[in-house]
């Protein structure tokens, strides 16, 4: 088991490495220079070059990269023009743009993300495993028939479309719920859940369908097992026989998918972050490739990257956990 | 182990009623397919008297298993249609429903199934599954339910069952989870075991050993049995009563001693005679007449001190431990040892699909252990092997003719006319019409898809065929045919084979030499007579022991000499 673990951290760090080099050479090579963008359309081309200077972007590239490797491990110092500004382990850079440190950047806005991503998940998780687990019970039957539908129509529809619809009917037409907005957990927790309470659903509602139709079909196959028929043969009750023995073995693979979902979550909320105007880490992406702040684009992608390969490793360990025959190694 | 106490004086209603304990009248059972109804079991009629055991033979799809899943009402809900009458401890079966049918199912009757990995839930200890199952019955607290399951492990004969209670199935042996399977049976004290195939997926000594257990259960708590095998062996010695099936009909019936001593019945012959005898020389295998011109031949394929580990350095399970042989031109050597006893290891080494760890695998006086891909390529041909389960060592997507041509186009210089007319030959040789080309597996019985596995292997014209459990898939009429088409191809081909299998009776038949395999070694080899005659090795006397006879006299006095020799000494040479 430790054997595993060391293993399975030295290779997260492998993929870590390889992502970040992948991602500088990507922005490396694309078009737009990030200096006349700092110093804005009215400098002159000895500004420029100035600002050039300053970002340490005139360095050859394969600099640049060892220095953001040693800004992660050791931290480091960079010249403002008037000083120097000292950026302490872990260091992802300072944003071209604002001058801010990358790492405080995402550490702010760490919360949005976390609380729309865990907040969806547990209601996906609900309405998802739910669903699932009815219209396994209902096969055949007209009422697994209309949540099939409602399952395949939930998953077809894009967030946006979600998302604005509900906007449209609580919040502008009946006037239930306020605009959706970020108001910190430790602040006001009333606000918090009211003002997240539309992202959260327009998310879930397109999660859940994907678990419905998995927990489904896995409770399906469960139900075929034939340990369920050695209960069944030894009159448990059909309840028992559904909640104890066919959902236990239907929730390994749900357990495992949503791990992994979590994970990708904290990179590709930014459709939902966008529409519903919350500060998360999709919106400071977004915008970030917009105006071509390397720093911070980096930094990002390292952050969701760790927490996607983060998320594959505890899929794994919770996989073997709720299935005992399975042996890591 | 202790005797069961019972828990209360209490028992279902049925219970006082008169008549036999099970009443099977006329039963009919049918099953959805294609539109219309199939019939299983078609007009079957048997009583068992309480504390009596009934065996109920059959060969697959005869409707045993299906007429005993009747007898708990598993039936309702799924579909199948039923008449006729079942009652079982007075409960009618087919009617019965809400709680009349759970206190039928565990509480009067309990059923031990066939498969102990899959017939229990993966992911709850043992204990708490038998545990469940008499709470299910039983008002009593979890932790009352739980000493009982503890109760009825040890009387399985579990060791240490208090810890072993709280161990999932994987950790246990086949053996063990047939055992605990039992318990549960036990669990509520029914007046009726149904026993569909308990020892199909074991070791012989550990099928004798469960089928001594059955015996002395039922002698202890006065439970009548019903016993559904497709075996005859596994019936001679545990019932009183024999049943036998074709077609969800009772074609034979009667005491075991005049079913299977003078069986009235054409086809309860052929059954019979289908049965490969462990304690008979060879009689309708071709080997016999042709054995006095084998073991002279040349040496084909020699192993020295051959080994095979398998597992990460810190993990390593040795699968084959310094095996020595040879298998002559011409000749069949059978390889016969338990579950994970390395033959299967030993066989795949000898067609070199699995590279030794160590030592020598000499094909015509050339080691091939460690040589490259490359460099075997050209021997592949003559080196073939015929895998256990026809149904899974043949691509479900492919037609069986294709199957049998891939090792000729793997072959190279054939073009597709002369592969096409190979085929269809092949096909003949094995005996399935030629037009089956384009026929899938999925549409051939078990005995049929073994044969194109055969023609598969035929394909290249080899020299040498290692067959791997190649008959323990199928019935015992099917089985024979088998055999009995591997004697006459090796015969027509002047073919080695090496034939690796658990079931001494067949290797006997097929075999010119045998080597017994034990924990990765050779315990003892020689020729058929001498090891099956006058066994040396201890393992070996154990192993042929345990192999149930047709005889129910004989059968008894097994049981007891078995029975002898675990008090003298636990049971020396088994698990």
């Amino acid at each position: 088991m430790r054997e595993y673990l060391i293993r399975r951290i030295l290779g997260m760090g492998g993929v870590l490495l390889a992502l970040s080099l992948i991602v500088y050479a990507v922005f490396y090579l694309a078009p737009g220079d990030p200096a006349q963008l700092a110093c804005g359309l009215k400098c002159s081309p000895a500004q420029v070059h100035q600002v050039r200077a300053q970002l340490g972007i005139d360095d050859p590239v394969h600099l640049q990269y060892a220095h953001f490797l040693q800004g992660i491990v050791t931290g480091r110092d960079f010249s403002t023009g008037t000083g120097v500004l000292h950026c302490p382990a872990p260091c992802l850079g300072v944003s071209y743009r604002t001058g801010e440190q990358v790492t405080g950047m995402i550490v702010d806005r760490l919360p949005v993300t976390a609380s729309l991503a865990l907040g969806a998940m547990a209601l996906w998780l609900t309405l998802g495993v739910g669903t699932g687990v009815l219209s396994a019970l209902r096969r055949g039957r007209w009422s697994e028939r209309l949540l099939t539908v409602l399952t395949l129509a939930g998953n077809s529809v894009p967030v946006f479309v979600i998302a604005l619809l509900l906007l449209m009917l609580f919040c502008a037409q009946l006037q239930w719920l306020p605009f959706p907005s970020y108001v910190g957990l430790g602040e006001d927790p009333q606000q918090w859940f009211w003002g997240l309470l539309l992202p959260w659903v327009s998310l879930a509602l397109v999660e859940s369908a994907k678990y419905a139709r998995l927990t489904r079909s896995s409770m399906l196959e469960t139900l075929a097992e034939d340990h369920i028929r050695t209960f069944r043969a030894y009159g448990v009750g059909e309840r028992q026989l559904v909640t104890r023995h066919a959902l236990r073995g239907a929730l390994t693979p749900v357990i495992a998918l949503s791990a992994m979902d979590l994970g990708t979550m904290f990179g590709s909320a930014v459709l939902t972050e966008s529409l519903f105007g919350l500060p998360g880490l999709g919106r400071l992406l977004v915008y970030s490739v917009n105006v071509i702040d390397l720093p911070v684009v980096v930094g990002l992608v390292m952050v969701t990257g760790f927490c996607v390969v983060l998320a594959n490793a505890v899929a794994d360990v919770l996989y073997a956990v709720a299935d005992r025959r399975v042996v890591l190694s | 182990m202790t005797s069961v106490p019972r828990m209360d004086g209490s028992r279902s209603d049925g219970s006082r009623s008169d008549g036999p304990l099970v009443d099977v009248r006329d039963l009919v059972v049918e099953f959805p397919a294609d539109g219309g109804f199939v019939r299983a079991v078609d007009g079957l009629d048997f009583t068992l008297e309480a504390g009596q055991a009934l065996g109920i033979v059959g060969e697959s799809g005869s409707g045993k298993s299906t007429a005993a899943l009747a007898l708990l009402g598993m039936h309702q809900g799924t579909g199948a249609r039923l008449t006729g009458s079942i009652r079982v401890a007075g409960v009618d079966a087919v009617t019965a429903e809400g709680a009349e049918l759970r206190r039928l199912r565990g509480e009067s009757a309990a059923i031990v199934f066939q498969d102990p990995l899959s017939a229990l839930d993966p992911y709850y200890p043992v204990g708490g599954q038998i545990a469940e199952v008499f709470r299910a019955h039983r008002d009593v607290s979890r932790r009352a339910a739980r000493a009982r399951a503890v109760e009825v492990l040890d009387r399985v004969g579990i060791p240490d069952a208090a810890r072993r209670a709280r161990s999932r199935p994987h950790e246990f042996s086949g053996g063990m989870r047939q055992r605990v399977l039992i318990a549960m049976a036990l669990a509520c004290e029914p007046r009726l075991l149904i026993a569909d195939e308990p020892t199909t997926a074991l070791d012989v000594t550990v099928q004798a050993q469960i089928l001594d257990l059955l015996h002395d259960l039922r002698a202890e708590t006065g439970a009548g049995l019903i016993l559904v095998t497709h075996d005859l062996g596994v019936v001679a010695g545990s019932v009183d009563q024999v049943l036998v099936m074709k077609d969800g009909r009772a074609v034979e019936r009667g005491p075991v001693s005049g079913v299977l001593g003078a069986p009235r019945e054409p086809y309860t012959r052929a059954l019979l005679s289908a049965v490969p005898r462990v304690d008979a020389p060879a009689s309708a295998s071709a080997s016999a007449s042709a054995s006095d011109d084998r073991g002279d031949g040349e040496v084909l394929l020699e192993t020295v001190d051959l080994r095979r580990e398998f597992g990460s350095r810190s993990a390593t399970v040795t699968a084959v431990d310094g095996v020595s042989l040879a298998v002559r031109e011409g000749e069949t050597l059978g390889i016969v040892g338990e579950s994970g006893s390395g033959k299967t290891t030993l066989g795949r080494m000898l067609v070199r699909l699995l590279e030794p760890s160590g030592g020598q695998v000499r094909y015509r006086g050339q080691d091939i252990g460690a040589l490259g891909e490359k460099a075997l390529r050209p021997l592949r041909r003559e080196l073939q092997m015929v895998f256990q389960d026809p149904v899974s060592s043949l691509n479900p997507r492919r037609t069986v003719g294709e199957s049998i041509a891939d090792p000729l186009r793997a072959a190279g210089g054939w073009d597709d006319r002369r592969i096409r007319t190979r085929v269809g030959e092949l096909l003949e040789r094995v005996g399935i019409d030629a037009d089956w080309y384009h026929r899938y597996p999925h549409e051939l019985s078990g005995g049929q898809r073994q044969r194109v596995g055969i023609a598969r292997a035929l394909a290249p014209a080899p020299r040498l065929v290692v067959c791997d459990e190649p008959v323990s898939a199928l019935d015992v009429t099917t089985q024979a045919q088998v055999v009995a088409l591997l004697a006459e191809l090796q015969r027509d081909l002047g073919l080695s084979l090496v034939f690796v299998a658990h079931d001494l009776a067949v290797v006997r038949q097929v075999s010119d030499r045998v080597a017994v395999m034990r924990a990765g070694r050779i315990v003892e080899q020689g020729s058929t007579e001498a090891v099956y005659d006058s066994p040396q090795h201890p393992y070996t006397k154990g192993l042929l022991a345990a192999v149930p006879v047709l005889d129910p006299l004989e059968s008894a006095t097994r049981r007891d000499a078995r029975r002898a020799l675990a008090a003298a000494g636990r049971r020396p040479h088994m698990q």
